[in-house]
């Protein structure tokens, strides 16, 4: 997928003009954040998981050359087979091996980010195989050629109204005066629709919330059973997942289990969490015949060991763009490319490079619910504070901003002028304000006087105040 | 691609400033996934004895729009099912898991009800199968996949009917986990291991809750309170503890 991070502002300003949006984006605003609650105060051991979490995968990460060769080894064991891919180039390259191998025209595919990141679908579509997206809200967004704007509720974006157009669109061997107002409609019809394509489907293709090293296992949570069928079905069962998905034990498994449901949907636990090992076994009615991993690396082993590495815990709950007033506001689309929101805003520079995405950490307000709500207890801010320095470091940000803040620091390390400076501006802003004590429009700050009035200094600094104040 | 293994165990190995594992850790490491030591478990399901867990398991289940008919024994099992289907408007018709565990059921008291069994396949309208647990923290049955039970049961119909058996009630996943690996040899598991959570789900339309997306629209649990005729040898140490 090409990246639109750099236009993030002009994004973000087309996100707040669209009704639509808007009008979807005020359902989650509310439902998510409050799911959450509920779910994490009915559990009262949920810090000290949110603590063990944290823990397993710190130390996974520390070994984690150790654990991805245990997984794998395991794999073997269970008759899977492994494919190392460094880039999205050498994932595509292995699903299109496997596909072809097997005559493949069509594949079926459970939700996966890391399929979305190597730019899987437009790849297999330009070499002749057919994918075809399962999870309700990736169906609706591939059929309207969008990416994802969340990456555990892909369609969250549209509204129902948009999802009817799309499918009487789409799906025309349907009755064009068929009623579809509720999403129940809409969900029968799709589910009638995508029914036939899983019992065609020659391989499926999902991704990966854990690997388990102790197993060679892949675990996949989902509610819609699509996962399921997926990778039920067809005889070709290929798992794509990045290396940081790895875990020791189902013991560790589990632990992160409890914690991802509840911070994802505030669910007590998925519909359906999945323990895939291997191929189907001798005597077996029904299962893949072949199972495949396809590992990618692309740029995370780059992480360790640095500023980022705590970025690598992160198992993908959305809680942290669920609570983000700048992802509640624009929307997952401003963000340009795979990975939306705080979590995004992170990943994506250390993916794609900071000159493409380096204006992404900037889209915080550093209110630090992202990190209060994340069940791995990633400090988002601190490495979006991190961006913001290499992005000044590497003379990336506007230049206008570069010489604001060069101005205000030649300032501030000077007391007495800035104290001076600061007092005249509070005296004349104060004076000037009047007797309505705000201004409806402000020369330089007119960013701000836009959409709200600027509330008038009364006077005096705050120094001034606590000089005399403590007198 | 071994080239690309290399690169990028390479590459870990760099940014972490050292080597291969040495022989000494790679041994601890061994060791802690082979004890594969249990993490903190809620107190929720823990605290409770074998009644209340049972409750527990009930009332999680239902909370997630799973239906439960408890019943004393397998032989009420095709009544309770006959009762299910027709309450529901479905027709009377079963594919059922080749599974032993269900050999005792006596389905020919109810002669009405049509029943196959086998994997499923794209007609079947409803499934019934057994479980290899389930557990009482959030109401989540485990089922396993292998000869005798085919995971399409599990997935394609609109209607899933699990039986229970009261004594496969469990505490906390990791129980489930314990009895897992005490079923299969070591370090191996089945192809596949599905924990179920009531009925498939979407919120994918404007995060409007509605059931049957893909997967089972109905997920109807029949329990088992005497679980005689069910047992099965893997469980006598248990059924030992249950009986003192």
């Amino acid at each position: 997928m090409l990246a639109a991070s750099r236009d993030f502002m002009a994004n973000a300003r087309a996100g707040l003009a669209n009704e639509n949006l808007q009008r979807a984006l005020g359902r989650a605003r509310t439902g998510f954040p409050l799911r959450r609650h509920l779910a994490v105060e009915r559990l009262p051991e949920f810090e000290e998981l949110r603590e063990a979490g944290r823990s397993i995968k710190d130390h996974t990460l520390e070994y984690l050359d150790f654990y991805l060769e245990h997984y794998e080894s395991n794999v073997v064991a269970s008759g899977g087979k492994v494919h190392w891919a460094g880039t999205p180039a050498e994932a595509c390259a292995a699903v299109l091996q496997v596909c072809r191998s097997v005559g493949a025209k069509v594949v079926t595919k459970g939700k996966s980010m890391v399929a979305e990141e190597v730019g899987l679908n437009d790849f297999l579509d330009a070499n002749g195989i057919n994918p075809v997206e399962t999870d309700l809200g990736e169906y609706i967004i591939q059929l309207r050629h969008e990416p994802p704007s969340h990456i555990i509720a892909p369609a969250i974006h549209l509204v129902k109204e948009q999802v009817a157009d799309t499918f009487r669109a789409e799906h025309r061997s349907l009755d064009p005066d068929r009623s579809l107002v509720e999403p129940r409609q809409m969900c029968d019809e799709a589910r009638a629709v995508l029914r036939p394509r899983f019992l065609a489907a020659d391989v499926g293709i999902t991704g990966a919330n854990f690997l388990v090293a102790e197993t060679g296992s892949s675990i996949i949570v989902t509610n819609e059973g699509n996962g399921d069928l997926t990778q039920t079905l067809p005889r070709v069962h290929i798992v794509m997942a990045s290396i940081e998905k790895v875990v020791p034990t189902l013991e560790d498994a589990a632990t992160l289990l409890r914690l991802l449901a509840r911070s994802a949907t505030g669910q007590e636990f998925s519909s359906y969490t999945t323990i895939s090992t291997g191929p189907r076994r001798p005597g077996d009615l029904d299962g893949p015949e072949q199972y495949h991993v396809v590992l990618l690396d692309n740029g995370r082993s780059a992480l360790l060991g640095g500023d980022f590495q705590d970025m690598l815990r992160c198992i993908r709950c959305a809680a942290c763009m669920n609570h983000c007033p700048v992802y509640s506001a624009v929307g997952g689309h401003a963000y340009g490319w795979v990975y939306p929101g705080p979590m995004g805003a992170v990943l994506t520079p250390s993916l794609i490079g900071v000159e493409q995405a380096g204006h992404l950490p900037n889209a915080s307000t550093f209110c630090g619910r992202c990190e209060s709500v994340c069940p791995v207890k990633i400090p988002l801010p601190k490495m979006m504070r991190h961006w913001r320095e290499r992005e000044y470091a590497r003379k990336l940000s506007p230049p206008v901003y570069r010489t604001g803040l060069a101005l205000w620091a030649w300032v501030a390390r000077r007391p007495a002028l800035y104290h001076a400076l600061t007092g005249l501006a509070s005296r004349v802003l104060g004076w000037a304000g009047g007797y309505r004590g705000r201004f409806r429009s402000l020369p330089l700050a007119n960013g701000w006087t836009k959409a709200r009035d600027m509330p008038a200094p009364e006077g005096r600094t705050f120094h001034r105040l606590w000089t005399e104040r403590s007198r | 691609m071994s080239d690309a293994r290399e690169r990028i165990l390479a590459g870990i190995r760099s940014s972490l400033g050292r080597g291969s594992v040495d022989a000494d850790a790679k041994a601890q490491l061994r060791a802690r996934v082979a004890t594969h030591r249990r993490n903190q478990i809620p107190a929720r399901a823990m605290v409770l004895d074998e009644a209340g867990r049972v409750d527990l398991f009930v009332a999680m289940a239902e909370e997630v729009q799973a239906t439960v008919a408890r019943v004393p024994s397998l032989a009420s099992v095709p009544e309770a099912v006959a009762h299910y289907l027709a309450t529901e408007n479905l027709p009377a018709e079963l594919v059922v898991a080749p599974d032993q565990n269900l050999d005792a059921v006596p389905w020919g008291v109810r002669p009405l009800l049509q029943i196959h069994r086998g994997r499923a396949r794209a007609e079947d309208k409803a499934s019934l199968t057994s479980c290899h647990a389930a557990i009482a923290e959030t109401g989540t049955l485990m089922l396993m996949s292998g000869r005798h039970s085919p995971t399409t049961l599990n997935f394609l119909p609109d209607t899933h009917i699990v039986v229970v058996r009261r004594d496969q009630v469990v505490a906390a996943y990791e129980d489930g986990l314990d009895r897992l690996r005490a079923n299969n040899a070591p370090g191996k598991l089945p192809r596949v291991v599905n924990f179920i959570t009531g009925p498939s789900r979407t919120a994918d339309i404007e995060q409007h809750i509605e059931l049957g997306a893909h997967g089972p629209r109905r997920l109807h649990i029949v329990l088992v309170e005497e679980p005689e005729a069910m047992r099965s040898v893997e469980d006598d140490g248990q059924r030992g503890e249950l009986a003192q």
